[in-house]
């Protein structure tokens, strides 16, 4: 016996241990099939040995020849042998083992009788290393025989105090399920308790799990949504967070309103990505990024989204100075695909963008003019959008660079002609402001062009479409539009008369638009040293009388002039001298029929936005007070002052600073961009103009406030807003309203809630599958002094009767430590005016609808009306949507459409300060709304 | 994650785990296929690609490729995200990992894959976990006295 063992034991000297089987098969690379039958003998003779020892070497061995693909299944029992032993290594060894494999019926069998216990046992060891083996090991052989024995045993693991046991027993709890399905119900209780494990591998692990198991059947893991919700927005693993967002993928569809719990979490997490983005483009990659952009912009559904995908293209294409761009007319037509985008926010970025890349880059004019002449072929289909800041702004920008480049223009008679058609007449007022005058500029290349041939009766031709087509905006009732249209109309027919006495213009006419225009940088102005010696705040002159004219203010011509009233220049005013000259303003302003007359409030928010100066403002009916407490008039006043004094100086600065400027030489170009990146030239000769700087410009770069902020001075603690309700012509029983939001306060507003409590007759309409209570999300956000507009559609029924629907807005103020949910209470009021569509007649129209007899009659009478028969007459046109059909004398007739097609007509006839309307329309109680309506306009003035 | 298979540039099998059950020569043809199909691919190709009804992910860490078969609604980018957090994983416990770590250590090489994933699915995402998990195994190891021959009884 004794020399048994010794013999046994020098015999294992000679053993090859794993490492020596390693070697030896990499050193027998040309008979390696030869050498492991012998290693497979070997180990067959180790493993009838006693010595637990030398057996689990052998397994060891067998380990690797099963990776390596050899079969070792006969030695099945040999394994669970050792793995039963109480040495850790040699059960490390065997879990290796896969057992798990078609011999199933052998192996079930063995370790059904003979592992079991044995598992079990190591299941229970107070090792969690020796348990976390088993589990491990049991994860790859796990059969159902074995998954209903044991899933009870592994239910208990998963309250194991270790969590190295309890996240092991979770993971193997799914492939429990897998194999036993009837162990999820009693378990699942137990599993969801793991979600909220202090321990962050449990936790992933628990997630794990149920994100698998959702996959496969998501409805059972719906009311789960909220707890996954919380995980989402607290955890920072985003392994976790990438699961979970894979299974609310699944869920979405079953619970439509998770989706928009989703969306803002969601899009904190894409805009990291986008973010990422950003820092990730090169000159190589750029256009692939942004194609793939596109791509989801045209996928996109939520307009929050697109709107912030097209800023991010836009912010990528730009960063650095174009630095990443090298092709400009690849940028460009991203440009005019973008502005394919409906219902987008951001026309007026990509304007400027247009306009910066056409100014700045030479080589580009070119092929940028002919897309912008197609843009404007098409004008129509970017109208669509009248929003503020709508879509409609590109063609601003498309109308100036097809203006001022024109000498570029394949066919500028046909840009000419787009520029001028009747619908032009419906763009914002800056717009066609900018039409008219480009068109001047066209007018001036197509008589260059036309005069250079011979025929010179085509000449005259496009100075009478000029003459036909520019009374439309003379008519305007933008003043922009109004003042440019009549100057450039006197003008080509002063052209006209020369063109008739066969005398060459082109040459003078182009001489109006001569000289090319450079950009300047923003701050250019700012960094302009101050001499030594110069007191910019000293007068130059005696001060000037009180009576100084305002033609000194230089006008901005391309871009809209900050609404201001003009005031005097001078210093020292005293509170009597101001309080006249506000009374008398205000005399000027009530006698002017394009001044909008509402409460200073709500203008000041359209004094802002270009455009929308004939929507009806309406003010809405707050409960809450919007003034601040404690803070009287006249201190908002002096604020006003000095920051209108403070923007004074700086003007006046910039008067003395234009002559010296002008001694360096306009015109001077700096280096062109940024140097190009060594590898990648770019598509054809690129020039980036950059912008002018004044020289020897100050560093100092702290100018990014902007002291004059209007808003600064009305700090009112709530935010405010401006309502329009407009009828939907195609459905009669559709009103849109059009709400102004403005954040007023100095903090973050989010999550605003529009509600309305619906009437009978009114209705908001929601989202499909919601209830009538339910509110609507504005679908943004409002930054401390950002305004925005969202639009809500009511259905309504009768139109016959004015109506006040009471509502609320939720929305939460973010404050830097907290935020605090606020409400606003508000009505809104339809009235019958707001019905009404602006539709124009012809006076035999009138009159035939007149004799038809169809109609009943109403009359009004207003006494003591001091204003002017057109003031009264724009003022009924303006505020209630009527049009002029004839007016003789101090007689007119007006007429005006319901959406739902009822005739109203009125005839206004005025003497000695009385009005008498005498109105006929088809449906009596909406005629005596209308006019009660028209009798409170006039009572108000 | 259904299987993965490490394998060298000469088409050697260094590891293999599988997480669902298969017979061996079902295995054996699955990964013949899966590492000609890999190999065969050129240094540019994107790293994912449809195989049969599963989708391969695989990287090259020097000479040795790294490939994991998923199901087609897994995704992608994170089970690349698994195979590297597995390279770190081996690179840190190994000390700068080679070929020939795994080829000799090949039982540490699994622990470690058991320790980072469980039946398929990452079991711990934190690399300082699973680290002092397998070095607590291997304390424990040591304790019993490793080696076999050194026990001459």
């Amino acid at each position: 016996m004794a020399l048994k063992i010794v013999k046994g034991s020098i015999d294992r000297m000679f053993d090859k241990n794993l490492q020596d089987l390693v070697r030896g098969i990499r050193n027998h690379k040309e008979d390696e099939a030869k050498y492991i039958s012998t290693c497979i003998d070997e180990i067959k003779q180790e493993l009838k040995q006693d010595n637990i020892a030398v057996k689990a070497n052998a397994v060891c061995k067998l380990t690797y020849l099963q990776m390596l693909g050899y079969d070792v299944s006969w030695a099945a029992f040999n394994i669970v042998e050792v793995m039963s032993s109480s040495k850790f290594t040699y059960k490390v060894s065997c879990s290796q083992l896969q057992l798990q494999s078609v011999d199933a019926v052998l192996i079930t069998t063995i370790i059904n009788s003979v592992s079991l216990p044995l598992v079990t046992q190591d299941l229970s060891s107070p090792n969690q290393y020796d348990t976390g083996v088993a589990l491990t090991g049991l994860s790859c052989f796990v059969t159902p025989d074995l998954a209903r024995d044991l899933a009870s045993d592994i239910m208990t693991l998963m309250s194991h105090t270790k969590p190295y046991i309890r996240k092991k027993a979770v993971l193997i709890m799914y492939k429990v399920f897998l194999k036993y399905p009837e162990s999820l119900r009693p378990a699942f209780p137990r599993l969801k308790e793991k979600l909220e494990d202090p321990d962050p591998g449990v936790q992933s692990a628990a997630v794990n799990v149920i994100c698998e198991l959702a996959r496969r059947n998501p409805k059972n893991y719906l009311s789960l949504a909220p707890l996954f919700f919380k995980l989402m927005t607290s955890s920072t693993n985003n392994w976790v967070l990438i699961k979970i967002i894979k299974l609310f993928g699944a869920l979405t569809p079953l619970e439509p309103r998770l989706g928009k719990k989703l969306i803002e979490p969601l899009t904190n997490l894409i805009h990291r990505a986008l973010d990422l983005l950003y820092g990730m483009v090169s000159k190589k990659n750029l256009m692939e990024i942004v194609k793939k952009l596109m791509l989801h912009v045209d996928k996109a559904e939520g307009t929050t989204y697109r709107d912030e995908l097209l800023t991010k293209i836009i912010d990528i294409c730009s960063q650095s100075n174009y630095q990443y761009i090298t092709n400009f007319e690849w940028y460009i037509s991203i440009l005019v695909e973008l502005t394919r985008l409906e219902g987008t926010r951001h026309g007026h970025l990509i304007a400027s963008q247009m306009l910066d890349v056409a100014i700045r880059v030479k080589a580009i004019r070119v092929f940028a003019v002919a897309q912008m002449a197609t843009l404007l072929d098409n004008g129509h289909l970017l109208t669509g959008n009248m929003q503020r800041n709508g879509i409609c702004e590109v063609l601003y920008a498309a109308a100036w660079i097809c203006g001022e480049f024109s000498e570029h223009l394949e066919d500028p008679m046909q840009t000419l002609e787009a520029m001028l058609r009747p619908k032009v007449a419906t763009l914002p007022g800056h717009i066609q402001a900018v039409y008219v005058q480009n068109a001047a500029k066209l007018f001036a290349t197509v008589l260059r062009k036309q005069e250079g041939t011979t025929d010179s009766l085509a000449a005259q031709e496009t100075s009478q479409l000029l003459i036909d087509r520019l009374p439309l905006f003379v008519q305007s009732a933008n003043l922009e539009v109004q003042e440019r249209a009549s100057c450039i109309l006197q003008l080509v027919k002063y052209i006209q008369k020369l063109q008739q006495k066969e005398v060459e213009v082109a040459e003078e006419v182009t001489a109006l638009f001569a000289g090319e225009l450079n950009p300047v940088a923003p701050k250019a102005q700012k960094k302009v040293p101050v001499p030594d010696g110069l007191d910019l705040d000293a007068w130059i002159n005696e001060p000037p009388s009180e009576s100084e004219s305002e033609d000194e203010k230089p006008k901005a011509i391309f871009t809209k002039e900050e609404p201001k009233h003009t005031r005097p220049r001078h210093t020292e005013v005293d509170e009597k001298e101001l309080a006249r000259r506000r009374e008398a303003r205000k005399q000027e302003q009530a006698n002017n029929p394009f001044y909008i007359k509402t409460s200073p409030s709500s203008q000041k928010v359209y004094q802002d936005q270009p455009g929308v100066e004939h929507i009806p403002v309406v003010q809405i009916d707050l409960s809450v007070p919007l003034k601040v407490p404690g803070m009287p008039m006249s201190d908002q006043y002096l604020k006003l002052e000095e920051e209108r004094r403070q923007k004074e100086r700086s003007e006046r600065k910039k008067k003395e600073k234009k002559k010296k400027r002008e001694k360096h030489g306009r015109g001077r170009r700096a280096d062109s961009g940024p140097e190009s990146e060594e590898d990648i030239t770019p598509a054809h000769h690129v020039d980036i103009v950059t912008e002018e700087m004044p020289e020897n410009a100050l560093p100092s770069d702290d100018d990014d406030k902007d002291p004059n902020d209007p808003h600064k001075a009305l700090d009112i603690d709530l935010d405010k807003y401006v309502y329009d309700v407009q009828g939907n012509l195609q459905d009669g029983s559709q009103v849109v309203v059009s709400v102004i939001f403005e954040n007023k306060t100095d903090h973050f507003l989010k999550s605003m809630e529009f509600n309305v409590l619906d009437s009978l007759n009114s209705k908001l309409q929601r989202p499909e599958g919601s209830s009538p209570h339910d509110g609507l999300a504005v679908p943004f956000q409002l930054p401390p002094g950002v305004s925005n507009e969202a639009r809500f559609v009511f259905s309504v029924q009768s139109i016959v009767m004015p109506q006040k629907l009471k509502g609320t807005l939720t929305f939460i103020v973010k404050t830097e430590d907290a935020s605090t949910h606020e409400k606003l209470d508000f009505k809104l009021h339809f009235t019958c005016t707001s019905y009404l569509i602006t539709t124009p007649c012809y006076s035999d129209a009138y009159a035939k609808l007149l004799e038809s007899g169809e109609l009943k009659s109403s009359s009004l009478k207003l006494e003591g009306v001091i204003m002017p028969f057109h003031h009264l007459l724009a003022r009924i046109c303006f505020h209630h949507h009527f049009s002029v059909v004839e007016r003789i004398d101090s007689c007119a007739s007006m007429y005006s459409r319901s959406i739902q097609g009822h005739h109203v007509c009125l005839l206004v006839k005025t003497s000695n300060q009385t009005v008498s309307i005498d109105a006929k329309c088809d449906e009596p109680s909406l005629l005596g709304n209308v006019l009660d309506e028209i009798k409170h306009t006039f009572s108000q003035c | 994650m259904q299987f993965m298979l490490l394998f060298s540039r000469q088409g050697k099998l260094r590891l293999q785990k599988w997480y669902v059950p298969l017979s061996d020569t079902q295995k054996k043809k699955i990964s013949r296929e899966v590492i000609q199909t890999v190999l065969a691919r050129k240094p540019k190709m994107c790293s994912f690609l449809e195989w049969r009804d599963l989708k391969i992910v695989y990287k090259r860490y020097a000479s040795l490729y790294f490939c994991c078969a998923v199901e087609d609604q897994d995704n992608e980018l994170i089970t690349l995200e698994i195979i590297h957090r597995y390279v770190e994983l081996l690179d840190k416990y190994f000390g700068s990992v080679c070929e020939l770590d795994i080829i000799f250590n090949f039982e540490k090489a699994y622990y470690i894959l058991d320790e980072f994933i469980l039946g398929g699915e990452p079991q711990e995402t934190s690399k300082k976990n699973v680290l002092k998990a397998i070095e607590q195994a291997d304390m424990l190891q040591e304790a019993l006295s490793y080696h076999p021959r050194s026990q001459i009884p």
